[in-house]
């Protein structure tokens, strides 16, 4: 049984707790000793390639390109030269689980020192070769240069030298004024291959000899198989082994893909329905309602809340199960060997992969091998290996090279959804309006609780680096109360920050409507004080949150009327370090809102590529736009309702908004950013709507 | 099963299936081109767009006979000779993200480029409202076909 990697990352990250182990490799552990590799980062070749091993997963968010840079920059190297390599499944890494908007954050340290130490064992073997003190030695892009006499030695040249020599463990980092790569926007190593068709994706791998698989699930959730016949899918041509490979699944084995999934339509099952034959997403937000008096878990607390007098604004807010649906639909190609078995996942989570197939084919983690290939959209989505799991089991089944696939259906109904949420809201207004009293409860399904992960507390662990309250109210608390649901749960893409932001910041904005004040100048107010929020591992400064506040106002026009028709509305919020806010602007079109233009601001501390945060905000608006428009996953008679995308039907391009992306420049150390630009969005979405209607949307989704 | 012999990037390929094989799997299970992705099965989301006979088409609902004797074109043979300047505006913009769906987009780009080689912001909304990112890199995709329009489109 795994642990919740995403909650350990998003922890240790906010902990600032080194999650790198075993960084520092002994000498000479690089099968060729005429290779530099002073750490498990980092490998340079007398023919003067630089390698950098990136050990997260690429799933869009650019860490190919954005963890090298980090590298590169430290050790002084040509950008030209470098090649990236991706590390499977490994024990040099600490945690590879990708998700948290941690990748940067938490190996900011670690990849600048892996840079530093290798470029002062370069300056050394430069020093020691011409016989020069070190400190006439320079590294300048890619080489040493002595700097009187403009001698020069590539990294090349050096690394046989270099290679004997101590590994320090003190170099020094730069300064960010001086940095040449960090902070550039260096274009995406990634992105001809994948305009040329090029790029491997999961779905891509093929292995001589390979089979295709889809598996034939229970359609309701946690029912069984009781029976299938199999010869009308053996009639299928093409279709060879159909067996049962666990409880609830039956896999169908083909030479094509097609083949298998003709072979799943006519495969005769039926099934034990078992215990949620009854469940619908009524019965689901009914149990939500039911735990609204259940004592919660104090997330934060402040004052005293039941002081305070004054005028009381209360609301309730809800939310519904969303599906991830990643372009890339689920998929695993694995090859089982009797003592071994190698993967080739497009998976955010190679360390379970590897450890939960051992488990289910009766192996040892180290004689599984997972490869992780390129991934089409994770989202979160991929932080579960279940897809993994079936393509070992099915391997072993018929004893050779299989990917097992899942149509967009699969996708759809047997996913791990966005937890439903429901929210309380109160707040105590003084004479002029201003909130001495705010308290927000929290009443929602807890995804590691369902996985059997710890909940110290009864606290999800992922709800310190997503439920902060980011205004220093004098009087406060933030409580929650944990419930169950039998349907899958799973994180995606800005986890619970995604219904805390929605009910919270809509809920300022109607205590800014009741005070008669306008909703950018009522959160100012409430950020004025330059007080700490102290929120679990995480700190608050209220001067960073009303800097991106600012920033997005000023650049929207905030002050300046609109133009006739158009709306906007305004949020903010923080997570994964991070600071946001966004102004949306709207015109109605029979009834609906037709998002116009997006302006974001955000301040995720030092950027290392700007190209990669704008895009990530750009994407992570218009997932939002898609969650708050549309998403919703419905449960009938057990089963989920929607299978494909015109029933769960994301954000096109003609719904697109223009997005408009600003940063503030800081040289703090970086916090996420594949994840803050979402939870803003809703909000800042429905306070326009209600700009536009004096309608308040206080349940997602939007359109109904 | 059947034999079907269809034209593929300019060169002659036969193969044998079942007639209502859809020509995606074709393309990538049996021709192992697998740059035309699979996103839906159901023609709702583009990621599978190829060229049949210089129209876009959706790979995945399209049976590999109605495809018999004509001539398909794929990513891989939109750059055979070279970057397309669709792909090369697809790089100067930096659009994809997880970039599964962008194929597809290209493909579909390049059908809209190829009636209407300057089309305006709505046209391309229009042209490539088929098509799902879900990595949200639309704008990017709309300037990428501007600027590929204004170098000269479609080859």
């Amino acid at each position: 049984m795994s642990l919740s990697r995403r909650s350990f990352l998003t922890v240790g990250a906010a902990a600032g707790a080194g999650l790198v182990i075993g960084f520092y490799l002994p000498h000479g552990s690089s099968s060729n000793p005429e290779v530099f590799s002073p750490n498990a980062y980092l490998r340079i070749t007398p023919e003067n390639k630089v390698i950098i091993v990136v050990a997260r997963s690429e799933m869009g968010q650019g860490v190919r390109t954005a963890l090298p840079m980090i590298l590169a920059e430290e050790l002084e190297a040509d950008w030209k030269q470098i090649e990236v390599e991706q590390a499977g499944a490994s024990t040099l890494y600490g945690d590879q689980g990708t998700g948290g908007s941690a990748s940067v954050r938490t190996t900011w340290d670690p990849m600048r020192k892996a840079g530093a130490a290798a470029r002062e064992m370069l300056i050394s073997a430069a020093a020691l070769t011409w016989g020069v003190p070190r400190s006439a030695c320079a590294a300048e892009n890619g080489s040493i240069v002595h700097t009187s006499s403009k001698r020069r030695l590539s990294y090349g040249d050096l690394v046989s030298k270099a290679a004997t020599l101590p590994i320090p463990t003190d170099a020094p980092l730069k300064q960010s004024k001086d940095y040449k790569i960090v902070g550039k926007s260096l274009a995406r190593i990634d992105t001809p291959a994948k305009v040329k068709g090029e790029a491997i994706f999961g779905i891509d791998f093929r292995l001589p000899g390979m089979k295709y698989a889809v598996l034939a699930r229970s359609p309701t959730i946690g029912g069984k198989v009781t029976n299938f016949d199999d010869q009308p899918a053996k009639k299928i041509p093409g279709v060879g082994y159909v067996g049962k490979i666990s409880d609830s699944a039956v896999a169908i084995v083909a030479d094509s893909v097609w083949g298998a999934m003709e072979g799943r339509r006519a495969l005769n099952a039926t099934w034990d329905d078992g215990p949620n034959k009854d469940l619908t997403t009524a019965s689901v937000m009914a149990s939500l309602k039911q735990a609204v008096s259940k004592k919660g878990a104090s997330l934060y607390s402040a004052g005293d809340v039941s002081k305070p007098s004054g005028r009381r604004i209360s609301a309730e807010y809800e939310l519904p199960f969303m599906a991830h649906a990643p372009m890339e639909p689920g998929n695993c190609t694995a090859h089982y060997q009797g003592s071994k078995c190698e993967l080739w996942a497009p998976t955010q989570v190679p360390q379970d992969c590897r450890d939960s197939v051992a488990q289910a084919i009766g192996l040892d983690p180290d004689q599984v091998k997972v490869n992780v290939t390129l991934i089409g959209g994770g989202f979160g989505r991929r932080l579960e290996h279940d897809y993994a799991v079936e393509a070992a089991l099915v391997s072993k089944a018929i004893n050779g090279p299989v990917q097992v696939l899942w149509t967009r259906e699969d996708d759809m109904r047997f996913s791990t959804y966005r937890p439903p949420s429901l929210h309380q809201l109160n707040a105590v207004l003084d004479g002029a309006g201003w909130a001495v009293a705010f308290t927000h409860r929290i009443i929602a399904p807890s995804i590691s609780g369902q996985k059997g992960s710890p909940t110290p507390n009864g606290v999800d662990p992922d709800l310190p680096d997503e439920a902060a309250l980011i205004y220093p109210i004098a009087n406060a608390s933030v409580e929650y109360v944990m419930t169950e649901t039998p349907v899958p749960l799973g994180w995606m893409r800005s986890v619970y920050a995604l219904q805390v932001a929605f009910a919270s910041e809509s809920f300022v904005d109607e205590l800014a409507e009741a005070a008669g004040k306008d909703p950018l100048e009522y959160r100012l107010h409430l950020l004025a004080k330059d007080q700490d929020v102290p929120f679990f591992t995480n700190t608050w400064h209220p001067a960073r949150m009303r800097g991106v506040l600012q920033l997005a106002a000023e650049k929207a026009g905030w002050s300046k009327p609109l133009p006739e028709g158009r709306y906007r509305g305004i949020a903010c919020f923080g997570c994964f370090s991070s600071y946001m806010a966004e102004v949306v602007e709207i015109s109605m079109e029979k009834d609906q809102p037709r998002v116009q233009r997006v302006i974001a601001a955000v301040d995720c501390g030092q950027v290392v590529n700007p190209g990669i945060v704008q895009q990530q905000i750009q994407g992570g608006v218009v997932y939002g736009l898609s969650n708050s428009l549309r998403a919703t996953t419905t449960i009938e008679k057990g089963r989920v309702v929607q299978g494909n995308f015109d029933d769960y039907a994301p954000v096109r391009m003609k719904e697109s908004p223009a997005v408009e992306v600003y940063s503030v420049t800081s040289t703090e150390p970086p916090t996420g950013i594949g994840e803050p630009s979402v939870p803003p969005l809703a909000p800042a979405l429905c306070n326009a709507i209600y700009a536009a209607t004096k309608k308040r949307i206080r349940a997602l989704p939007i359109l109904r | 099963m059947a034999d079907i012999t269809l034209r593929v990037n300019g060169s002659e390929k036969k193969v044998s299936v079942s007639p209502e094989t859809p020509l995606l799997w074709v393309l990538r299970d049996t021709l192992q081109l697998t740059g035309t992705k699979f996103g839906c099965g159901a023609g709702l989301c583009g990621a599978c767009t190829v060229h049949v006979d210089g129209a876009a088409v959706r790979a995945c609902s399209t049976p590999v006979s109605q495809v018999a004797g004509k001539t398909v074109m794929t990513i891989e043979g939109l750059g055979a000779n070279g970057l397309d300047p669709l792909q090369q505006a697809w790089i100067a913009e930096e659009v994809p993200q997880c970039g599964y769906c962008q194929v597809g987009q290209i493909m579909a780009a390049a059908a809209l480029l190829a009636k209407t080689p300057n089309p305006t912001d709505d046209q391309i909304r229009q042209g490539m409202n088929g098509n799902i990112c879900r990595c949200g890199t639309y704008e990017r995709i709309r300037k990428a076909i501007h600027r590929a329009a204004n170098a000269g489109g479609v080859r």
